[in-house]
């Protein structure tokens, strides 16, 4: 018997943050960063008197992910209490959805090795998150920030139609672009604006009785989440072959070893007494909201992806770079359009030149200096012979830094290459004269000698020849 | 006359013809206040430099002639569960002590802007849990019209500083009676407003779906003056209705002719009411006969649930309402604690008085894995049925009439130590809470004693302003708003 | 009795609740009495009815996302019975 004669069950719960402005519950800011408390009021302290009043926004982007997802969404949905003790919950209560979720039923697909797969979502509902602990390593206390008090989360759950470690990453790459695709959430696991936990069981292959399944948390990166799982299900496995059986528990995922840890076991598990919340009323989407919504739903990443293989013909590998960036994507539909040459081409210079910019100037995509138009009439310029491939990049750079049209920098720096094939060839004749030795070896055999001469026309030229009139020419005139 | 005998509306009528200054009001308050709460006990925390300041502010408005309002320079009593900045709020609870707001709530932000200065924060059942303020962690307060009795509760201190003359109103707040029953104990004027008509932001909550805040006055038309004043709707608060209320003065002398007024067959089968009191509002339904009104039986047969039905919901949401207080951000920590368990533990339980923590258990348990269908879910299902009662009823009856309180005001010690018994006392006062409707208690007789009772007018959801009316047509028949505790020396 | 003695143990524990034994026996006895007490509404037919869940009839609208002023760490933190810097200071948790 060994881990492959199980097959894994794995169910994932992700919790979101919303990019709203102000928290779900009052007006505090949401911006991450800030020193401790620094964005606190009385109603995420938790002060005695306070109430909730839902933020307009957060609504709108969880209709927004229950629709990209395929949900449908519940025109009535219910706020329940879930009640706990811990310091960086400051009421005493976690204000989240129980019976009655926002979205329910829905599905994501993801591109797997053996061919795409539908995960299901069994829900997604809304909750307020929670402060932040820290131990205090020299005064043997914990600090509490409260300033991650009630930013509004997503909290997304998969039946579990997952069935491994590979998968697991693959959906939870895809859910986080989709959910950044949607301008809802910035996709960052390290700074925790995106937390997974997974639920893993494993079930002898052929049976039809599911595993007891296990609940594995503080899972923040996409290494880990594979790891982790891998780790789990090996252990399950060899739990089960020597006899044992599969405890339920949550087990933390620690990172430095590389395995699951039980937490300690709590006498009491949670009984965290849901119940309606009384302070809110039942969340009730008005006539026409969806649709709406709907009708400004972005094209999503696996559909673009798709499509970018399938009508610009673009490799996978290029595909994948362009639409994992939807502000990228959208720029080079944009200047494709105004190009209307190879796309390949125009990847190339994407993912070459375009990111290398960005990245040394530390610029943004959305303040570009330079149009569409302008790098589509580049790339023209490039086709056309008038700039050599690296003249091109030489006024790229020069344009991403003023924005000035690329046809006024080539000519200022002298950069548009000579098309004439006059000049062209009254070059070769020239060179060909002086170095009437060099003629005689390349008439002897030794072809080598044809990148000196193409170099000595490219210095008489002034760099400026066409390389490939002053090839084609030279070939000529040597008689080849 | 002293100016303390004033009502809240002839005050301001003096104030506004500058016959007498809100400092001189302020000051005069003051003065009794520290003649007879040492007696009475109502204050928690008196602000005599706050009061000045604002009195100052409020002259100094009247005579720029831009007075804010009827009520403008006319002094004020809270209860201690409405969050005042800068001035300690501690529910009655020693898990509060030494707590200063930072924050104003809503309504005690419409009170400064109609100019009402504020004396104090006023006594109360911990947590507002209780009908006597004998649950105070501080101390009980006693009822002016015999030091020997209770004053009722949860307000008490705000009923007992308003019949003593010591505030010229006060607010309160009604979860389950807490207005009405002390002011049927005192002898004064209580309304609960229809849940929804007032703001519960910044008031220390106890049971989210019940509670609600409410004016206590020394007559009927201070008690419309000061709803007014606080029947705004605000956007810090969900449950707030977004409705503009009327005004509650306009058709309040209009009286009760045609109107039809429901007698309640299952409140008078109640166990435990004292015959005086039976006697008393049987003989008030009488006098709004007279005045025009018919008299119709109504049934509200779930009536015998509603206990049972509050003490389900209302500890099961005051459990989780009380989970804040955890020694973490604010109040009492325990010292002397090795860890965060312990430190929450300990904290709790030093923290909070034992009718606290028995509702607490209460509601936990009511909401715990196992029992929350059979408990809260059952209770909130029953609680549609009391509700339904009055829809059915409010068919055939513009509004109902009924005693506050099964029994007058009862000595102190005399209950506290047998809780089943100190509900009993809200058993009529409970339904309408549940049924989130508009009910008020104004005096209608006193027992040989010389203890008064009080008569309960429950009206639709949203009608205050004929509650109102029913209340004034009564009250001006008689001379209940005019007599005063035999409290000696002034 | 209702509620055994382990049950009291284990709703105080929900509710943080350290309780002294005296307060434990007392509890017992009081709530098991008012559960006695309780325990009619079971006969309540109500397989027709739907819960109270929300008092309120009429709702207000959804707040606007905009950002308001935060408290300054003097509001924040004026009543804290422990803090360290701007952060509330509690005892370790041991876990």
């Amino acid at each position: 018997m060994s881990v492959s004669d199980f097959q894994p069950v794995i169910g994932l719960e992700v919790h979101a943050q919303l990019l709203t402005r102000s928290k779900i519950f009052c007006g505090c800011s949401t911006e991450f960063g800030a020193p401790p408390n620094a964005h606190t009021c009385a109603v995420c302290l938790g002060m005695p008197g306070v109430l909730p009043v839902l933020n307009e926004k957060v609504v709108e982007y969880a209709v927004r992910v229950g629709r990209a997802l395929e949900c449908r969404i519940n025109p009535v949905s219910i706020w329940a209490r879930k009640n706990y003790f811990y310091p960086d919950l400051p009421k005493g209560y976690q204000i989240s959805q129980y019976d009655q979720p926002l979205c329910e039923h829905g599905v994501l697909e993801i591109d797997t090795e053996d061919g795409p797969r539908r995960v299901r979502i069994r829900r997604i509902h809304l909750e307020e998150d929670a402060g932040k602990n820290v131990h205090d390593a020299g005064g043997g206390e914990s600090l509490v920030d409260l300033n991650r008090s009630g930013v509004p989360l997503v909290e997304i759950v998969s039946e579990p139609d997952i069935r491994s470690s590979t998968e697991a990453a693959e959906y939870l790459k895809a859910l986080r672009d989709v959910l950044v695709y949607l301008g809802v959430n910035d996709g960052n696991l390290e700074e925790g604006s995106f937390r997974c936990d997974a639920n893993v069981s494993v079930m002898r292959k052929g049976s039809s009785q599911y595993g007891q399944r296990v609940e594995l948390k503080n899972i923040n990166s996409f290494r880990f989440v594979q790891k982790a799982i891998d780790y789990e299900i090996g252990r399950q496995v060899e739990l089960i072959e020597s006899g044992g059986k599969v405890a339920q528990e949550t087990r933390l995922f620690d990172a430095v070893r590389g395995e699951t840890r039980s937490m300690r076991s709590k006498e009491e598990a949670h009984d965290y007494r849901y119940f309606p919340e009384p302070d809110l009323p039942p969340l009730r989407i008005p006539e026409g909201y969806v649709e709406r919504i709907e009708r400004a739903l972005p094209e999503l990443p696996r559909a673009r992806l798709h499509r970018f293989t399938a009508s610009y013909g673009l490799p996978a590998y290029d595909a994948k770079i362009l639409v994992g960036d939807r502000a990228l994507a959208d720029l080079f539909e944009k200047v494709q359009s105004a190009y209307g040459g190879p796309a390949k081409k125009l990847a190339n210079w994407f993912t070459g030149e375009l990111l290398r910019l960005l990245k040394e100037e530390n610029a943004e995509l959305g303040a570009l200096r330079f149009s569409p138009e302008q790098f589509a009439g580049l790339l023209k310029m490039v086709d056309a012979g008038e700039l050599s491939n690296n003249a091109g990049k030489d006024v790229f750079a020069e344009m991403f830094r003023s924005g000035r049209p690329p046809g006024d920098i080539a000519r200022e720096r002298g950069l548009v290459q000579v098309q004439d094939s006059g000049a062209v060839e009254a070059a070769v004749d020239a060179v060909l004269a002086a170095n009437p030795g060099e003629v005689e070896k390349y008439r002897a055999g030794k072809k080598q000698v044809f990148g000196f001469l193409v170099g000595q026309v490219m210095k008489a030229m002034k760099g400026k020849g066409n390389p490939a009139l002053v090839n084609a020419a030279l070939k000529a005139k040597l008689g080849d | 006359m002293e100016l303390t005998e004033l009502s809240m509306l002839a005050l301001g009528e003096k104030l506004g013809s500058g016959e007498a200054s809100s400092v001189e009001a302020v000051r005069a308050s003051l003065d009794r206040i520290e003649r007879l709460d040492g007696k009475v006990k109502a204050f928690l925390h008196v602000d005599r430099a706050g009061a000045l300041v604002q009195a100052e502010a409020a002259d100094r408005r009247r005579k720029d002639g831009r007075r804010a309002g009827p009520l403008d320079g006319v002094p004020v009593g809270l209860k201690d569960l409405f969050l005042t900045e800068g001035l300690p709020t501690t529910a009655g609870s020693r898990i509060l002590e030494g707590f200063i707001a930072p924050y104003d709530g809503t309504v005690v932000k419409l009170l400064r802007a109609a100019g009402t200065p504020i004396l104090g924060k006023l006594n109360m059942d911990e947590f507002a849990m209780g009908s006597s303020t004998e649950n105070s962690a501080y101390f009980p307060t006693r009822n002016p019209w015999n030091l020997e009795t209770s004053p009722g509760g949860s307000s008490g201190g705000s009923a007992a500083a308003v019949a003593a003359r010591m505030v010229y109103g006060a607010l309160g707040t009604d979860t389950g009676g807490s207005i009405r029953q002390p002011a049927a104990l005192t002898g004064t004027v209580g309304l609960k407003p229809t849940y929804g008509r007032v703001s519960r932001f910044g008031v220390v909550a106890f049971a989210s779906s019940l509670d609600q805040v409410g004016p206590m006055t020394r007559n009927v038309r201070d008690c419309a003056a000061l709803l007014q004043a606080i029947a705004v709707p605000d956007p810090c608060d969900s449950t707030s209705a977004p409705l503009k209320a009327p005004d509650y003065l306009a058709e309040i002398e209009a009286g009760v002719k045609g109107m039809r007024l429901g007698l309640p067959r299952e409140y008078l089968e109640l166990p435990g009411m004292d015959a005086e009191v039976r006697a008393a509002v049987e003989g008030a339904t009488r006098a709004l006969e007279r005045l025009g009104a018919t008299l119709v039986p109504v049934s509200l047969p779930h009536t015998r649930y509603a206990l049972a039905t509050y003490y389900l919901v209302a500890p099961a949401e005051a459990s989780s309402n009380l989970a804040r207080y955890d020694g973490v951000r604010y109040g009492l920590r325990a010292g002397d604690v090795k860890n965060l368990l312990a430190m929450y533990g300990r904290t709790r339980d030093q923290g909070f008085g034992l009718e606290v923590k028995r509702r607490i258990m209460l509601g936990t348990y009511a909401l715990s894995a196992g029992y929350y269908d059979a408990y809260y879910l059952k209770a909130q299902k029953v609680r549609t049925l009391i509700k339904q009662d009055f829809v059915e009823a409010f068919r055939s009856v513009d509004a109902v009439l009924a005693p506050t309180s099964p029994t007058p005001a009862f000595r102190i010690g005399e209950k506290v130590s047998d809780p089943l018994a100190m509900y009993l006392n809200d058993v009529f006062t409970l339904p309408c809470n549940l049924a989130g409707l508009p009910g008020l208690s104004l005096p209608c007789g006193f027992t040989r004693a010389g203890l008064p009772i009080g008569l309960q007018i429950l009206g639709r959801p949203w009608d205050e302003a004929r509650v109102l009316r029913i209340a004034r047509a009564f009250e001006r028949e008689h001379d209940f708003d005019r007599r005063s505790p035999p409290l000696g020396a002034g | 009795m209702s509620l055994t003695l382990e049950e009291v143990r284990h709703v105080a524990g929900l509710a943080r609740l350290s309780l002294s034994a005296e307060e434990e026996a007392l509890m017992r006895t009081q709530l098991s009495a008012i559960l006695d007490a309780v325990a009619e509404l079971s006969r309540v037919d109500t397989s027709k009815v739907e819960p109270t869940s929300h008092a309120a009839g009429e709702v207000p609208p959804w707040r606007s996302d905009e950002v308001r002023p935060s408290f300054p760490p003097e509001k924040a933190l004026g009543n804290a019975p422990g803090k360290v810097g701007t952060s509330f200071a509690v005892p370790k948790i041991i876990e």
